[in-house]
């Protein structure tokens, strides 16, 4: 149990970085865990068709928050097309710890919601999306 | 009968070979039990000997295999209907698990009966088993769905329901006990309320049958449903008990092979019951099986069951509320079943069910299929201990010890 909560898991859930929303994003999406009802929002910024900045905000558990706060370091300065290219297992790289099927939910929260927001972002330049779950 | 014979959860563990296992290192503490229980040994052999000696196809063969699993399929049936004090066999039916049993229901009965401006009332605790049935049908019906209100305290506000049943009801649907807040409802009471203003009800029993005495006829039932899996016996198995005389005017859910009369090229007549809602190839074996956990219950005795479940609720409600930081939902341990949601401040229910797993100790934690109770009661997600026959004190306080050590740790 204690391998899950490392301690660069436990600084960020404690020190979250780029916490918080952006005005006018480019893109900026909200999409929750039905399970456990934990909800992540990203608002994210694209200058020069890269991300530059990024903010997150939501409630949950500690791997679904800690993730949230990787995750925002990790997608700052990729391009659509990188954004694009992320997959589950580049989250748990960016985790570096494996996490069963329940708690993998958690972990890749944020890489869904990413990937609602920019499957959204076709339909309209700003979209805001409800999840529901 | 005067003196209720005390059940020993610690002589009842030896029949549940799993409970012997050890997780992460430390025995296990199984507290998931409305989720779903664990298997005693008598039950897996009952499934493993049919197999071995009596498997064939039912109600199809006159070959000596088909008729001794007919005959041990029917049998299960009659253990059931005696366990929930059916009056009739005929109202036994068996399905795949209590969603399935009440969509049958809704699907059948509710679309010959429930239309354009009829009220369907169901309670803002019910888990989404007995919940979607009801919404779905009243959206393509026409019909209202109105919810009886839950009080802070997590029951059931009857003033809300009697203020609900003066209008067009066709049907009230509830949970017995709640798979959340715990709380046993005052099924009779409502069940009177509900028949006096001309409607019926389904009772999702699921949370009740494998813990505290049932009787179907005593509470005047129409429809109720529950689930072999959480009554020690095999997944795969559920039970819609119905008034035979609904269940016959009603028609059938699934269409097929074993649940007809006579087939022509363009109309069929439907078997008696209960064949005609069970359509194809039932799950036999763990029928069988379900037969075998209605034996064992029947045998450690449902009375106590329950009073040791009063035990542990009492116990548990005890020992959480003198832990700091600790907040329990739900009524006083007296009205409810073996089972208590709680949230610990500053922990997400994932990270105490995580810590508690490696202490062995087996949690549930989220929004428990019931998204509407939370809304209500404006509660995030909770972590949820539900205590069954083999759940001792001492696994209460290794509980408590897991909530401190995940209190210490984060």
């Amino acid at each position: 149990m204690e391998n899950l909560y490392r301690e660069n898991i436990l600084d960020h859930y404690g020190n979250p970085r780029n916490q918080g929303t952006l005005e006018n994003p480019d893109i900026s999406c909200e999409w929750d865990n039905p399970l456990c009802g934990d909800v992540v929002r990203l608002d994210i910024r694209l200058t020069d068709g890269r991300v530059s900045e990024v903010r997150f905000s939501g409630q949950g558990c500690v791997i679904s928050m800690a993730s949230a706060s990787m995750f925002t370091e990790e997608i700052l300065g990729k391009t659509l097309e990188e954004l694009r290219a992320l997959k589950d297992e580049d989250v748990f790289e960016m985790l570096g710890v494996t996490l069963g099927p329940a708690r993998a939910k958690c972990g890749l929260l944020p890489l869904r919601v990413l990937q609602e927001g920019l499957a959204r972002k076709g339909e309209e330049v700003t979209e805001h999306c409800e999840g529901q779950g | 009968m005067n003196t209720q014979k005390r059940l020993d959860p610690t002589a009842l563990r030896a029949d549940f070979p799993i409970l012997a296992r050890e997780v992460h290192g430390k025995p296990l503490v199984y507290l998931d039990n409305a989720a779903s229980s664990q298997k005693p040994q008598a039950v897996i052999e009952a499934i493993a000997a049919f197999y071995r000696g009596h498997f064939a196809n039912i109600h199809r063969g006159v070959h000596t295999l088909s008729e001794e699993a007919t005959v041990a399929y029917e049998e299960a049936r009659d253990k059931v209907a005696a366990f929930i004090h059916a009056p009739d066999r005929r109202g036994v039916i068996f399905t795949r698990n209590t969603t399935e049993a009440i969509n049958l229901v809704a699907h059948t009965w509710g679309r010959v009966h429930v239309g354009v401006g009829d009220r369907i009332i169901v309670t803002e605790m019910e888990h989404h088993s007995n919940l979607l049935p009801w919404q779905v049908l009243a959206r393509e019906a026409g019909a209202e769905l109105a919810y009886v209100r839950v009080t802070e305290e997590g029951r059931l506000d009857l003033a809300s329901l009697d203020e609900l049943l003066q209008g067009p009801v066709k049907l009230v649907a509830f949970s017995h006990v709640s798979n959340v807040l715990g709380t046993v409802n005052p099924a009779r009471e409502i069940i009177a309320r509900v028949h006096a203003a001309g409607a019926r009800v389904m009772v999702d029993a699921a949370q009740s049958v494998p813990h505290l005495p049932v009787d179907v006829e005593a509470l005047d039932c129409d429809f109720v449903a529950f689930s072999s899996h959480k009554m020690c016996g095999p997944t795969g198995a559920g039970v819609l008990y119905g008034r035979p005389e609904l269940l016959e005017e009603m028609p059938p859910f699934l269409t097929g092979g074993g649940m007809i009369r006579r087939v022509k090229r363009a109309e069929a007549t439907w078997a008696d019951l209960p064949g005609k809602f069970e359509a194809g190839t039932p799950a036999i074996a763990e029928a069988v099986g379900m037969g075998a956990a209605v034996d064992y219950l029947s045998t450690v005795g449902m009375a106590g069951v329950w009073a040791h479940e009063q035990e542990l609720a009492g116990y548990v409600l005890e020992r959480l509320a003198e832990t700091p930081g600790v907040r329990v939902i739900g009524p006083p341990a007296e009205e409810r079943c073996g089972l208590v949601s709680f949230t610990v401040a500053s922990i997400h229910p994932h990270d105490l069910a995580q810590v508690l797993d490696g202490e062995g100790i087996a949690i549930r934690a989220g929004l428990h299929c019931a998204h509407p109770l939370h809304e209500r009661l404006g509660l995030p997600a909770t972590a949820r201990a539900s205590f069954y026959l083999y759940n001792t004190l001492e696994e209460v306080d290794r509980l408590v010890e897991g909530i401190q050590k995940a209190q210490s740790f984060f």
